[in-house]
Order: C-alpha cells, then structure tokens, then sequence
C-alpha cells in the first residue's frame, strides 16, 4: 500500500491512497495543524465528494476505528467455535467517567466477567492492558466476552 | 492644527467605518472585499461624490506599508524549499502562463499607443492571478485535497517568484532608469533572490531563530522593524520594497513564520485594505467610462488564457476533464498584485490615467469574475460532456 503525500505550497501536505476500488481517501493536514478527511468521487476521482474538518481526537478516534478492524476481526476468528462468546470494540467518549482514570476503576472483569484484550490509541495497539492503564478520551477498547456482559460494559464505560 | 486633526481622524473612522461594511457585505455574498474597496476609494476619491482632503499624507504611507505586509505575508506562507520544487515542476507550465497572460495585456496596451512601458505595466497586470483569491476560493469551494489543487498552487509559486524579478525591473523601467541600469537591477534582484534562496535553504533556522521572540511586542516590532528596513534599502538599491519584504518572508520559515503570519495577518488586512482604497482614491470614476469597453475584451481574453494555461498544466498531471476546468477556472481572478503593480506605475507618474483607469476597471471585473468563473467551471464542463453529477 503506497500513501502518496503531495505538498501544496503555502496550505499545507495532502496523504492518500486509491483503494482496490478506485476511490481516493485520505487527509489534507493545513499549517496550522488543521486536518481535513477526504474523500474522492466515484465519477471524477480528481475532485473531493467531502472533506471533513476533523479535531485532533476526532481523527485519533477514526484511526483507532479502521486500526482496530483487524485485530476484531482476528479475535471474532479466534471464537467462532466458542458459541456464546462475542468481541466487541468500545469508544471512550470525552464524556465517559473513565476519561483520565485508571482501566482497574471500572471493575470490568468483576462485575460484568468482560476481559478488556486491548486497547487501542493513535494507531497503536496496547496488548493485554493492565489494570493501572490510564484511559483517556479517544481510546478503543478491545472486549471479549458473553452479549449480554458486553452489553453492561458498555453501559458501564459510558455511564459509570 | 487642533482642528485639522480632528478631521482626519473623522475622516479615517469614516473611511475604516464604511470598508468594515463593505467587507461584512463582501463576506456575506461570497466575494472577495477589493473590488468593494477599490469601488470604495473610487467613490471618494478626485471626481467622485466626496472628496476627501488631509488624509493624502497618512493613507499614502500606510498604502506602502500595506504592500510590503502583503508580499512579506506572501513570502511567509511559502518555504524556500516549496519554492524551489514549485519551480522545478511547474516552469513549463509557468513559462507558458507568463506567454498566454502577459501578451494580452502588453498588446492591448501597444495598440493603445501607451508604449513600451505601458506594455510592460499593462502585461504584468493581466498575468498575476490573486494567489489570495484563488486560495480563498479553494479552500471555501472544499477543493484543498482535489487532484488539480497542487497544479493551481505551484502555478502560483512560480507566478509570486516571478514577480520577485518583474518588479525590480518595472520599478527601474518607471523610474527612466537606462538600459544598462535596468539590466543592472535585473542583474542585482536576480543574485539577491538567489542569496536569499539558497540562505533559506541552508540557514532558515538560524534567520527565524533571530526574528524569533516569545514576547509578542517584541515579535512584532522585529518583524515590522526587519521589514520596513529590508524594504527600504531594496527600494534604495532599485529593487523594490515589495521585493524585499517578499524576500524577508521567504527567508523566515517553520513555526516562526507560522506565528509572525498569525500576528501580522490583522494588520496586513487593515493597511492593504488602506491600499485598495488609496488606489481608488487616487483614480477618477469618471476616466473608466471610456475604457470599459477595452477592460471587458481584456478580461474575456485573459480569462479565456487563464483556462488554456491551467487546462493544459492540469492535463501534463494526467487529472481529467472536469479537474482542468476547475484548474483553469480557479486562475482567472487577479486582484491584489495587479493593483499593486498599477499602483507603483501611478505613483511613478510614467503612464497615463487611461492606464491606470484601465487597470482599475480590469481588476474589478476579474476579481468578481474569478471566483464565479471557479464555481461555473465544473457545471458548466458537466453540461458539455453531457455529464450529470453523481452523488457519490
């Protein structure tokens, strides 16, 4: 996969990639730090069907999003023959409770039996996290356990 | 005395009071503010409704100021190495954009009897694009990760390093300076831009790390300070102020130039804004009349060459039909570089006000024109392919 990065003078850099199907995405980042999404259009690949402005965490989030794809992918592989157990991915919102708090703080194996597999941040994936891991908004949490303990951890991580 | 600036500074608010307007209205249909303040100063100035006196002194000044914080900002926002590998890339282009552009402008003005400095002012005129407008209008038209976009922008790098060695030579053409003394300018503006290239290249950080300052009074009052002094001297050695402030901003690069643009960006507006006005100011409403008609042929020509030559660069890039129309379309506009070039041929009072009168006219229509012109290229290209748009 090559990532072409092309200079405009005087804005700033834009990175894409033409995926298998044809389409143009990638980013525009400005001077100032500024990032755009892009993304081409089907019928006039030159042009930018959107370009969306997006914060710094915004664009850490989406990273994480596409990062984690495999590595789900990889573990829903891994239990397909267990029935009953589910991977699941989680967001920490700017406004979850565990936002700046240690991963032990949420009690997750306890009170929902969910183990927390990994933790995704910038791209980077974080392994077996331990329970003095601090989370902090724009974390992916990789999850595995039964539907119904996800679906608590996910109402624990949102609302405490 | 009391008195007299008591009323300059009526007259100043005033001026000021009625450009916020008009930028405000500018902002609020999507237009670029010059025309509005060239249409302004033309309002106010010899012939029109009001006239305005006591001011002549200030506005003159601040007008220079402004144009050496335009071109100094102009520097700023490139690298010396964006310059460089512009340069490279675009030159066939470029050299075929200073052919198409400058031309029409130049004959026009042979044909008009203005001679061959009036052919020099007048070409120059119609073949720099507004790299304010054109980046204005790509960046609100969402087009900064379009494929022609790097196409359009080193098109302009090459045109704002070309003015880097057109104006040391109409400042020595205008001043009557002779043939071997115009060559000598040339000569001196050519090794300063490459001294000044290649220091950037070497030892920007060393240049930015002087400038540069935590305190923002202190920013601020080196920069200006810096400026004002390169500029001066420039224009002392035949070069043009212009130049050298352009010059100044090239050679300031990475996070200082980032924060000297933040700071500065504020004062350029007001002072080249003072610019616009004061060239309104400075031409009589009632000498555009006669040269309407000649503005409006220059303009569908130049727009016509402006398409040509950035369809043709967009074509070399391997971007599709509709890309070079954008491309193309997204170089008609000219504006503040135009006015600055009439505006050193006026105060040098080497041309004629028919010229300047021309220039003016000429400038207003591209600079609505252009913009307009970037958002009907692409539906307008749609409808001759028999194209409908696709939603995704």
């Amino acid at each position: 996969m090559k990532v072409e990065e092309t200079p405009l003078p005087g804005i700033g850099v834009r990175k894409d990639i033409v995926t298998a199907s044809g389409r143009r995405i990638g980013t525009v980042t400005q001077r100032d730090g500024e990032t755009e999404l892009i993304v081409s259009r089907a019928d006039d690949p030159d042009a930018c069907l959107a370009s969306i402005p997006l914060t710094a965490e915004e664009a850490s989030a989406l990273g994480n999003l596409l990062g984690s794809h495999e590595i789900v992918a990889q573990l829903t592989e891994d239990h397909r023959d267990l029935p009953g157990v589910n991977t699941r991915q989680f967001l920490i919102d700017v406004d979850s409770p565990y936002d700046g708090r240690k991963l032990g703080d949420t009690k997750m194996r306890t009170r929902t039996s969910v183990s927390l597999v990994a933790v995704l941040r910038r791209g980077q994936v974080q392994a077996s996290p331990t329970p003095d891991f601090m989370l902090a908004a724009g974390d992916l949490l990789v999850a595995v356990g039964t539907s119904e303990g996800l679906d608590a951890a996910a109402e624990i991580l949102s609302g405490g | 005395m009391e008195n007299h600036s008591a009323l300059v500074l009526i007259e100043l608010g005033a001026v000021f009071l009625g450009l916020g307007i008009l930028g405000r209205l500018a902002g609020r249909i999507g237009l670029s503010p010059i025309p509005l303040y060239l249409i302004g100063g033309l309002f106010f100035g010899q012939g029109g409704f009001v006239e305005l006196d006591g001011l002549e002194e200030f506005s003159q000044i601040a007008s220079e100021i402004g144009v050496i914080l335009l071109l100094l900002l102009l520097g700023l926002e490139y690298t010396a190495g964006e310059l460089v590998t512009g340069l490279k890339q675009s030159w066939m282009a470029g050299v075929l954009d200073i052919l198409l552009n400058f031309l029409p402008g130049a004959i026009i003005a042979l044909v008009l009897g203005w001679g061959g400095v009036g052919a020099l002012v007048l070409g120059g005129v119609t073949y720099i694009s507004s790299s304010g407008i054109v980046a204005k209008v790509l960046t609100d038209l969402g087009r900064l990760g379009n494929r022609e976009t790097p196409v359009i922008l080193s098109l302009l790098v090459f045109e704002d390093l070309a003015m880097a060695i057109y104006l040391p030579i109409l400042t020595t053409v205008l001043a009557g300076v002779s043939f071997a003394g115009g060559l000598q300018a040339v000569g001196i503006s050519l090794v300063v831009v490459t001294i000044v290239l290649v220091i950037a290249l070497r030892f920007g950080r060393t240049v930015s790390a002087i400038v540069d300052s935590k305190d923002r009074e202190v920013f601020l009052l080196t920069l200006i300070g810096g400026a004002l002094l390169v500029a001066g001297l420039a224009a002392a050695m035949q070069v043009s102020a212009a130049v050298g402030a352009f010059l100044l901003g090239i050679a300031i690069s990475g996070a200082t130039a980032t924060n000297a643009t933040r700071l500065l960006e504020p004062l350029r507006d007001l002072f080249a804004a003072i610019f616009f006005v004061v060239f309104g100011l400075n031409t009589d409403p009632s000498t555009i009349p006669p040269v309407l008609g000649y503005a409006l042929l220059l303009a569908a020509i130049t727009a016509v060459t402006k398409v040509a030559t950035g369809w043709w660069a967009a074509k070399r890039q391997g971007v599709g039909r509709l890309g070079r129309a954008r491309a193309g379309a997204a170089l008609i506009a000219r504006g503040e570089f135009s006015i600055v070039i009439a505006g050193l041929a006026v105060a040098s009072g080497a041309i004629t006000d028919e010229l300047a009168a021309l220039a003016t006219a000429y400038v207003l229509l591209m600079a609505i024109l252009g913009p307009i012109a970037a958002r009907l290229a692409e539906p307008a290209m749609r409808l001759v392919l028999r194209m409908a748009p696709q939603s995704a």
